[in-house]
């Protein structure tokens, strides 16, 4: 009993568990979104990480330690949002055609993203560094982290608001555009990727392809837009 | 060997955006200032197979990169638990509301040309 306590001690220490345990818990949940039909609401990141966070809170391994191995995967997500260029370049045509109209609705969406989140931050009576840190939910994570820095938020707060937007926006958005009966797929993907970012663009690679393509091109848009629009519109108010 | 070469390429563009960011001191993040810099480039055709091939695998799997930051909530759980209801309310219905007005815009702003025509309805 004792020499498979101390194996489990070695074994958990080592950055291989966090990177085993994040790619098994990912296949677990993605074979049940599979066998859903791919369902929105059996999201596989919902599913995995929620079978991460228990296995580390009963293991009790500290997150750190964790993230030792899990940052390999963590690290990728830097070259798949340049590779996002790839369904944009091949769907170039279309995107220069509504270029405009593209533009407009991420400059409303992102301000509506931005300007609600804060309203009903302070009407709930938030504190303001929490209000402050919700601003940029609607960008990819690394990006709104830098944006919170940048307007005095907290970085590591504003991942999570962005994490939760994204994963909600993922699942929900399905209902609403059909309660809405928005049944475009390139305005379905747009409006995902301007709110619900690179979940959002995850979500709608799986469904259909201009979906994905148009929700990639919300997401460098917002990602473009919000980094410089955020911090400026808050230095006016400030 | 298509897709290592792509892979190469993504991080070469990557590398760029962060050195272009970090020069000019740009608030942007460096990958998508990459991904703007690797759009004009693809014009150059040989660049276009190793991307697509590795393009395709890291997209199919882009929901898999967000499980390692996505666990760090539990490094919060104590503010999570003061404020946590109110947040997600706030959260949530912002988001309904950026999706509902984002996609309401959008599909004012298309109507009558080809991008309208939907048959998402069974998604």
């Amino acid at each position: 009993m004792n020499d498979v306590v101390e194996l489990w001690i070695y074994l958990s220490e080592m950055p291989l568990f966090g990177l085993t345990a994040t790619l098994a818990a990912y296949l677990f949940g993605f074979l049940l979104y599979a066998r859903s039909g791919y369902a929105s609401w059996a999201n596989p990141v919902l599913t995995s990480v929620a079978i991460l966070i228990a296995l580390l809170l009963l293991t009790g391994t500290p997150y750190p330690r964790y993230f030792s191995g899990a940052q390999f995967i963590h690290f990728l997500l830097g070259p798949a949002v340049v590779a996002l260029a790839w369904p944009l370049w091949q769907r170039r045509q279309v995107v220069r055609r509504y270029f405009k109209a593209l533009l407009t609705a991420a400059l409303i969406g992102g301000a509506v993203s931005a300007l609600s989140a804060v309203l009903l931050g302070w009407a709930f009576g938030l504190p303001r560094e929490l209000i402050v840190s919700m601003s940029p939910k609607a960008m990819t994570a690394p990006v709104a982290m830098g944006v919170a820095e940048a307007i005095h938020g907290l970085p590591a707060l504003a991942a999570i608001f962005v994490l939760y937007t994204g994963l909600f926006g993922a699942i929900t958005a399905k209902y609403l555009f059909d309660w809405c009966k928005i049944d475009s797929w390139p305005v379905r993907g747009f409006a995902l990727g301007t709110q619900a970012h690179g979940f959002g663009t995850a979500r709608a690679l799986q469904i259909n392809a201009e979906a994905g393509a148009f929700a990639g091109l919300a997401l460098g848009m917002q990602a473009i837009l919000g980094s410089f629009l955020i911090p400026l519109v808050f230095r006016l108010f400030q | 060997m298509d897709g290592l070469k792509g892979f190469t390429i993504l991080l070469l563009f990557q590398l760029a955006g962060e050195g272009i960011v970090r020069l000019l001191g740009l608030p942007l993040p460096a990958p998508v200032l990459g991904m703007v810099l690797l759009l004009p480039a693809l014009l150059w055709e040989p660049l276009r197979r190793p991307v697509q091939a590795c393009a395709e695998f890291l997209l199919s799997h882009f929901s898999l990169l967000f499980v390692p930051i996505s666990v760090g909530v539990i490094t919060q759980l104590p503010l999570l638990e003061q404020y946590g209801g109110r947040i997600l309310l706030v959260l949530s219905l912002s988001t309904l509301l950026g999706l509902v007005v984002t996609a309401l815009v959008l599909r004012a702003l298309l109507r009558g040309t080809p991008a309208d025509q939907g048959d998402a309805a069974h998604e």
